[in-house]
């Protein structure tokens, strides 16, 4: 492995893939390599050790019982802490984000979270099941997020935290705000996959990793209609 | 019967055929919901006197369901809800449409199992198999395995035949008292790499699994698929000629004689009836159009995309994907199911969600062509076989284009 090469890890697949998650490990390395960054990626599964030297760490969504062990294994294993710490960029989606945090519920008990990011999540009285569309940070220059979520949970965000969007359509952590940045990791209740309806962000990650302030523009006419239809998809619903 | 119930079966059969012949859809539903209304107990009682088998899972029933009635037809007149309208408002209108028969077939939402074996007293129940389906709105899958094996326990004379296969499936089977396994083969493991009992990885090798935390791992199968044939348990093979394509339904016809066993049919009895069947509610139907022979394969869900996959011939192929209410409204699933199988084939895309399909085969280097109706794709394809592979609702819109093909 040379160290001109980027490295993903896709964190707990075994786990945490309930909603096409391989989605943004393949949408990843596919802009990476349409620009000739030498891509490598690595599922690690959850018997495994936790690689601490990786450039971009995914990981995804999942139920109660799979989020706690994955919580609960990440934090006995230390090595997502000393990557992040390192600087990686993370992309952190539904119980993937969630667990970032500093605690949050599954199967009815509250649960410790890995503390990477300053937000704590509850249970809501509803359901959010549907299109999520909002306007992302300015300060990321960014088009609007779009996705598809479904989870029971609400997330409250600390000051150590920006929201990632501000909601348009859906409810995202509790109706105002969606999801969560600070530094080089990103939160998020979207699937879609996320980076599959948001190419922008799979850049703004590919950009934080190699260090870059921009990249190639690729083709995205058909990722732009995508986002053009489910954009005004959100707005109807 | 009493007479609330032969009042009910009366109305529902009415308002079945009401709904025909408004052009509504074939019935199966509005009938049943009426019925029950009227009678509440109405399913129970149309039950009664007839000797039962259900057919559960995530894939394959529908499929399974018509061979195993089309086995049991071997006895005699056998009712069965043939659309696949596989909730208790559809086994209502299939019973009650049918008359009295001695014998009744049942495909039945996984989700509906415990009330339909409550409800119908089965003498078998067939567990196919429990995979990821329909993302916003399915429970997980080890609760769904949880509610299977919490039916089955409330019910222990009830013979099942399972899916050894299947780690989910054994373990909801596995402490019943009459149990006879099959094996069809299981393509897709992503849903069973932790196991349901202790939480520990399942080790998998050669077809074989076991968990490497407990007891729990592949029984012997009794019933087996190989070659183009399937092993009985006194180890006879029997040839098995099926105009229905692909591996996974020489399973669902192993599965289909194992329950036909079940109630003295052998299979050598049952094997000929097996290979009459065409099509199952369009599925599978070739239907000739301006040169093409259209061929339709339905694909509700990651695990059924592999298979469909397997079935299609290398020729050019239809997608089709919507997400409306019965598909379910997330395609992220999408991302779950490798597509390279179909690089270098002419592919065609359509549908609600054509664009998510559209981004999707570009991350597999699949080359496609977008087309927005049904006669713009048979215009587009050459003459010869046209393979169209669709989701719920996509499927029924193309086959209501083909005049409702069965």
């Amino acid at each position: 492995m040379s160290e001109s090469t980027l490295r993903i890890v896709w964190i707990y697949p075994d786990l945490l893939s309930t909603y096409g998650d391989r989605g943004n490990l393949l949408i990843l390395g596919r802009r990476a390599a349409l620009r000739g960054i030498p891509v490598e990626t690595y599922e690690v599964r959850s018997d495994q050790a936790m690689p601490t030297t990786a450039d971009i760490y995914l990981i995804g969504g999942g139920e109660d019982g799979p989020q706690a062990l994955a919580a609960q294994r990440l934090i006995a294993d230390g090595g997502l802490h000393r990557a992040v710490h390192q600087g990686a960029a993370v992309l952190a989606v539904c119980a993937g984000y969630q667990l970032f945090g500093s605690s949050f519920f599954a199967k009815g008990a509250k649960c410790a979270g890995l503390d990477l990011l300053d937000l704590s999540s509850d249970r809501g009285e509803t359901r959010a099941v549907g299109e999520v569309r909002g306007d992302i940070d300015p300060r990321l220059g960014l088009p609007p997020l779009t996705g598809f979520e479904n989870h029971g949970g609400r997330t409250h965000l600390g000051p150590g935290v920006a929201p990632l969007a501000r909601v348009t359509a859906g409810i995202g952590n509790d109706g105002q705000t969606e999801g969560a940045w600070h530094g080089k990791i990103l939160g998020t209740y979207a699937h879609g996959p996320a980076l599959a309806r948001n190419p922008a962000i799979a850049d703004l990650l590919l950009r934080w990793a190699i260090g870059a302030d921009s990249l190639t523009p690729l083709d995205d006419t058909w990722a732009d209609r995508l986002r053009g239809e489910r954009l005004a998809a959100a707005g109807a619903a | 019967m009493p007479l609330r119930a032969k009042v009910a079966t009366s109305v529902s059969r009415t308002a079945a055929a009401l709904s025909r012949a408004a052009g509504r859809g074939d019935g199966s539903v509005i009938g049943g919901w009426i019925g029950l209304k009227i009678d509440p107990d109405l399913l129970k009682n149309l039950a009664a006197g007839r000797a039962i088998a259900l057919v559960s899972g995530t894939n394959g029933k529908t499929t399974t369901t018509r061979f195993t009635a089309a086995a049991l037809g071997v006895l005699g007149p056998v009712a069965t809800n043939s659309f696949g309208a596989n909730m208790p408002t559809g086994h209502t209108s299939a019973l009650a449409k049918a008359g009295a028969t001695p014998f009744a077939v049942l495909e039945v939402d996984e989700h509906y199992l415990a009330r339909v074996i409550d409800e119908t007293t089965p003498r078998v129940v067939a567990l196919l198999n429990l995979s990821r389906d329909q993302l916003d709105r399915a429970k997980e899958v080890a609760m769904m395995a949880q509610m299977w094996r919490t039916a089955l326990a409330a019910h222990p004379d009830v013979h099942v035949v399972a899916n050894a296969d299947d780690p989910m499936v054994v373990w909801a089977a596995v402490n019943t008292a009459h149990v006879v396994w099959f094996s069809a083969g299981q393509r897709w493991h992503d849903d069973s790499f932790v196991c349901p009992e202790c939480g520990s990885p399942i080790e998998r090798a050669d077809g074989d699994w076991r968990c490497t935390g407990c007891p729990l791992r592949r029984p012997q199968a009794q019933w087996t698929v190989e070659d183009d044939g399937v092993i009985d348990p006194r180890g006879d093979w029997h040839l098995v000629k099926l105009q229905l394509p692909g591996h996974v339904n020489l399973g669902n016809a192993a599965t289909a004689l194992a329950v036909a066993a079940e109630f003295g049919v052998r299979p050598i009895e049952a094997v000929p009836r097996l290979a009459g069947v065409a099509s199952v509610a369009g599925r599978y139907a070739q239907v000739e159009r301006d040169g093409r022979n259209i061929r339709l394969l339905l694909a509700k869900n990651p695990a059924s995309w592999l298979e469909a996959f397997d079935m299609a011939e290398v020729a050019p192929t239809l997608l089709s994907i919507n997400a409306r209410d019965p598909d379910g409204f997330d395609t992220s699933w999408l991302y779950d199911v490798d597509f390279s199988p179909l690089r270098g084939r002419q592919v065609l895309i359509t549908g609600d969600r054509a664009y998510d399909l559209a981004v999707r085969l570009e991350v597999n280097d699949v080359a496609f062509r977008h087309v927005h109706t049904f006669d713009e794709a048979v215009r587009a394809s050459p003459p010869g076989r046209l393979e169209v592979i669709a989701n719920y609702t996509a499927f029924q819109d193309i086959r209501a284009e083909l005049d409702r093909v069965n």
